[in-house]
């Protein structure tokens, strides 16, 4: 159920954002999810893309430090409270969202939302117990 | 005013026989008593008999900083530690600290020598001194303050920092005579203006400042501002501390070397030949009377030449040119000396850093700023804000608690770092001279 998820360092100045999407888009690689952390300094931009190695492989060759961060994709009913309920079960197993960005897919009613948690395998395990579906990373990088 | 009129104004004859006189025993008591000389010297086939006139002070071994550090932290001493009072120590690593020590004589020395200082940029006794150097380790407070009761004068041993205190004190107490940085000194004058305190309406009449190169056109600029007589004073603390040579208010023109305690050489940094007077290079001191730790030849790396000509304030010692520049890399933040090489060892020390930086030192209003770049690899990388924050506090932290100077880390791109010809560019200075 785990997801890979590609983390870039990114210098705060014009360009930067530009150069990774050059670099993916010569690669034939597609970008599924973004988010971008940013201080006055630098950014972080947070990937989900259609293959993981190449993407990082390519951006490493281009000089950018690269990591691999392991996510959980959530699948959220679309509806008042959805959300809610997940971060209430997370908050009672004292389970911390280090940071999360959601996306709509095109065909589904659900929401999806990228979680990235202090405790990873522990919150699987408390979502599958929950039968909270998760979308694995193969499903994912495909859709 | 010449505070010690016999000694500062010797028949340059009288000098010469005096520094040679001081600079046999120099040599004697470093061949007896500290093992890094005796081997120097043996290696040359020099004894200390060898020195018969003052050109044979070429013979001597040149001593670099690297000596210092190299034996950390007493190793050059030449006396026992019992007989030392004082410890001194310029910023450092650990282990990488330069470390000096005084007798009960050298510290005496010092203050008669920091007297002369004072007295030569104009103060006297009665005077009311607002000592704005750094006490404690760093030689510029406590050297001062040593001068200024030696003669007499009254001392605020305020040191550095609470610039807006500072303004309110030199406005109630009514010093007469402001020693500090030079950029301090245009820091706290605006500092005082934004508090409604024109500092060219108190009763501070002279500035000696040093620690710091600056020119005359921030001379012109203090003088203004701030309404004084401005005084360049020059020293280390690997020779002493403040007051190895100062201007004289008369003329200020040179800085007049005390050399009837150190005698002062130019040399071509490159061959370490020694240069005829009046020419440009770098300035060598051999300590004439120290006995805590004596040092031949000691290279100072600052950029001056000498003029030997009679000063129309009445002294005869040489007079140093205005530092002009330094052959090699050294920084000076805020009167703080860093080495490129230290900030390089206080990254790497911190996990997982690659030595690739770069400093960047800007001058914004009159203090420096130093930015410290770091590339960013995947040793340290993360994909959380708060972990690459953390690791620039970290940095931030250690720089302060090692130099004790304040610089803002900014983490870059691996790469980001400019390189010229394949070598990183380390050092971006973009302060004015």
């Amino acid at each position: 159920m785990k997801v890979d998820q590609l983390s870039i360092f990114l210098e705060n100045r014009a360009g930067r954002l530009a150069e990774v999407t050059r670099i993916l888009s010569e690669s034939g690689v597609n970008i599924r999810a973004l988010s971008l952390a940013d201080t006055s300094d630098f950014g972080i931009l947070r990937l989900i893309v259609s293959d993981f190695d190449t993407a990082k492989e390519n951006l490493k060759a281009g000089g950018f430090t690269v990591g691999r961060t392991t996510v959980v994709a959530v699948e959220v009913p679309d509806q008042p409270g959805g959300l809610h309920s997940i971060l209430d079960m997370l908050r009672d197993a004292k389970i911390n969202v280090e940071y999360m960005y959601a996306f709509v897919t095109q065909s589904g009613a659900n929401a999806i939302i990228i979680f990235r948690f202090d405790r990873t395998d522990q919150a699987i395990e408390l979502l599958e117990k929950n039968n909270i579906r998760m979308v694995p990373g193969e499903t994912l990088y495909k859709m | 005013m010449i505070f010690d009129v016999e000694n500062e104004t010797l028949p340059r004859e009288d000098l010469q026989k005096l520094q040679l006189r001081r600079l046999q025993d120099v040599v004697a008591r470093v061949y007896e008593n500290v093992p890094f000389y005796r081997k120097k010297l043996d290696e040359r086939g020099v004894k200390p008999e060898h020195i018969q006139q003052l050109s044979d002070v070429t013979l001597l071994p040149f001593t670099e900083k690297q000596d210092l550090r190299n034996h950390y932290p007493f190793g050059l001493f030449a006396v026992s530690r019992e007989n030392i009072v004082r410890i001194h120590s310029s910023s450092g690593t650990t282990g990488k600290a330069t470390v000096v020590g005084y007798t009960r004589r050298d510290i005496r020395t010092w203050a008669k020598l920091c007297a002369r200082c004072l007295a030569a940029a104009g103060a006297h006794s009665g005077d009311f001194v607002h000592n704005a150097y750094g006490y404690g380790l760093f030689t510029g407070g406590l050297g001062v303050h040593y001068g200024a009761e030696e003669l007499g004068a009254t001392v605020i041993p305020i040191s550095g920092g609470g610039t807006r205190r500072q303004a309110m004190l030199l406005r109630d107490f009514g010093a007469t005579v402001l020693t500090c940085t030079p950029s301090y000194a245009l820091h706290l004058c605006e500092a005082a203006k934004e508090m409604g305190i024109d500092i060219r309406e108190l009763p501070v009449r002279i500035g000696i400042f040093g620690a710091e190169p600056w020119t005359d056109s921030m001379r012109t600029e203090i003088e203004t501002k701030l309404g004084i007589t401005a005084i360049d004073i020059y020293g280390l603390s690997e020779i002493m501390g403040p007051g190895v040579a100062i201007e004289c208010a008369k003329v200020k023109k040179g800085l007049h070397i005390q050399e009837d305690h150190f005698l002062p050489e130019i040399i071509n940094s490159d061959t370490g030949e020694q240069l005829p007077a009046g020419e440009k290079g770098e300035l060598v001191i051999t300590t004439l009377t120290k006995e805590g730790i004596p040092l031949l030849r000691y290279r100072t790396r600052d950029i001056s030449r000498l003029n030997t000509a009679p000063c129309r304030c009445g002294r005869t010692t040489a007079r140093m040119e205005r530092i002009t520049g330094r052959s090699d890399d050294m920084l000076i933040i805020r009167g703080v000396n860093v080495f490129p090489s230290q900030i390089e060892t206080i990254l790497l020390e911190t996990e997982g850093l690659t030595p690739h930086y770069q400093l960047i030192v800007t001058r914004e209003g009159n203090l420096d700023n130093m930015e410290v770049r770091v590339e960013v690899d995947e040793n340290v990388f993360s994909d959380q804000v708060k972990n690459l924050q953390r690791l620039e506090s970290k940095i931030e932290k250690n720089i302060k608690e090692f130099l004790g100077v304040t610089a803002r880390c900014k983490l870059v791109e691996p790469k980001g770092i400019e390189r010229s010809e394949g070598k990183a560019k380390r050092i971006i200075d973009m302060r004015k001279p």
